[in-house]
């Protein structure tokens, strides 16, 4: 694997592999000295033009656990805002020697384009291209999913039922992460209002609904997402306190939900607009699990793009 | 995908059949015995992939031996991460890792593997146990010892000392993963030009 651009780039076996190298790592959290020897050496860079917590202290935690090395940039404090381009921040960091550069970015494309053009020879990583692709949220959230809902050996998601409910128009989660269930062949129903559906989701290959309480009894599992203001510049519901009531997940659809299922965000939460605060503190929410987990899964992304010779692939 | 296929009987000329695996391994458990004076403290890590159920059919035979309060800890150490030639080839699966739940601090580990050849494999092992804990003492178990050592590694219990020329391969079967139990030495297929190794 040379880079991860697209969960829609993994075939099923690649996925799996990433998914069973996690668990094997997961264990090291235990360990008293967290840290493995795999990429000592080699240079991480951050590559971070949007904000972000999780994803970006994940990958640094991720990145040193394997013993390598990372150089952090945050687009706030560097040369971008003085209006420096995206192919003499990439070409920089080459002089430097980076051999991978995870990288989120407001445009869609964007991590697809490092990788291509040759302004680097680092291995690139997309941690989120505008609304495009997140596919380690993605693969965070199939490990999270398995190890809840496929506990044993050998089974996969096959025939499990996932809820996807929001913002689904500009989530890069939801698309990554609808390829990627398909793929490991879990069945995926989404639901928004009409107004946060993006046109051609009826090509995806899911089932699509308005009514999130007709959804939710069929679920394993209910991932609930942010409506990402920063990137509405158009009214899509009349008012917030509509949006929660017809599409938040409260006690009482918690109730309506199967006893095995689980519910999950992949962060950050805004605590009574999309999920009401006492189901994401709820002994059913893995949210915070999704976090740790994400530790591992990058660990593995890593070491498979950077712990071996570099192949082509 | 990952771990290891089941290698296929074909060819070479058979050292030990599956009665001289059981009785190496037997004689090998009371060994560990005799130097550890008993079985406490004994933790038995097996090095993937074979290693693990030699590792768990000795302590079957320390437990035949020592009666059910001379039990001993098994589990499995994965030395994927810390092989010195990780960058050589694109990046390996991870095999399991399992430590026992009362860790190997202060404890006489004993590294159970299938074949001793050149040491890297033990030398990793032990930089693995390094970022585990602090064992009181590790010692090395293995069912074959077929000699050309890298390094200065060594054998403290010896299934059977098997000199081999390079040119040879040793290969182990063991019922738990290959249906059958015997070791073999075949001949290496021979290298054309241009056929990296």
């Amino acid at each position: 694997m040379r880079h991860l651009l697209s969960a829609g780039d993994l075939t099923r076996d690649e996925a799996e592999l990433i998914l069973t190298t996690a668990e094997e790592l997961r264990t090291l959290a235990d360990r008293p000295i967290k840290k493995l020897p795999a990429l000592r050496g080699r240079t991480v860079v951050n590559l971070f033009f949007e904000d972000s917590t999780r994803t970006r202290t994940s990958f640094e935690a991720a990145a040193k656990r394997l013993s390598a090395d990372v150089i952090n940039f945050a687009a706030k404090g560097s040369s971008v805002s003085k209006g420096e381009s995206l192919k003499d921040t990439a070409m920089t960091l080459e002089a430097m020697g980076a051999d991978a550069i995870v990288i989120r970015h407001g445009a869609s494309g964007a991590a697809h384009r490092l990788a291509t053009t040759g302004w680097t020879r680092a291995a690139v990583i997309n941690a989120g291209d505008g609304t495009h692709e997140h596919p380690t949220q993605a693969l965070l959230d199939a490990f999270t999913m398995t190890r809840h809902l496929a506990p044993e050996k050998g089974q996969g998601l096959d025939g499990r039922r996932i809820t996807i409910v929001g913002d689904v128009l500009h989530s890069r989660v939801a698309r990554s992460n609808v390829l990627l269930l398909k793929t490991l062949g879990a069945e995926v129903t989404l639901v928004a209002p009409p107004t946060l559906f993006p046109v051609g989701v009826e090509t995806w290959g899911v089932e699509t609904s308005y009514d999130l309480d007709a959804a939710i009894p069929k679920a394993d599992a209910v991932m609930m997402l942010r409506v990402q203001r920063e990137r509405m510049n158009a009214a899509f519901f009349p008012s917030a306190r509509e949006y929660s009531r017809n599409y938040g997940l409260d006690a009482q659809r918690l109730a309506a939900m199967q006893e095995h299922a689980i519910v999950m965000h992949p962060g950050p939460m805004v605590r009574g607009m999309e999920i009401t605060a006492d189901v994401a503190d709820s002994d059913r929410s893995v949210i915070v699990e999704q976090v740790t987990n994400g530790v591992a899964v990058r660990m593995a992304v890593l070491y498979l793009t950077l712990g071996g010779s570099e192949s082509e692939s | 995908m990952p771990a290891q296929e089941a290698i296929p009987s074909t060819g070479g000329r058979e050292v030990l059949d599956a009665r001289d695996v059981s009785r190496a391994l037997s004689r090998v458990a009371h060994e560990i015995l005799e130097r550890n004076k008993g079985s406490e403290d004994l933790v038995l890590l097996g090095i993937p992939s074979r290693g693990v159920p030699l590792a768990r059919r000795i302590a079957d035979k320390i437990a035949a031996v020592e009666g059910p309060s001379g039990g001993v800890p098994v589990g499995s150490l994965d030395v994927t991460m810390y092989r010195d030639d990780l960058r050589l080839k694109p990046a390996r699966a991870l095999l399991h890792t399992d430590i026992p739940g009362d860790g190997i601090d202060d404890k006489v580990v004993v590294l159970v593997d299938d074949v001793l050849y050149s040491g890297r494999t033990i030398r990793s092992a032990l930089d693995a146990l390094n970022d585990i804990g602090r064992p009181r003492a590790v010692r090395l178990a293995v069912l074959v010892d077929r000699g050309h050592r890298d390094l200065p590694i060594r054998a403290d219990f010896v299934g059977k000392n098997l000199p081999t020329s390079v040119a040879e391969s040793v290969r182990v079967r063991l019922t738990e993963t290959d249906g059958e139990d015997s070791v073999t030495i075949v001949d290496n297929p021979v290298e054309t030009a241009g056929e990296a190794s």
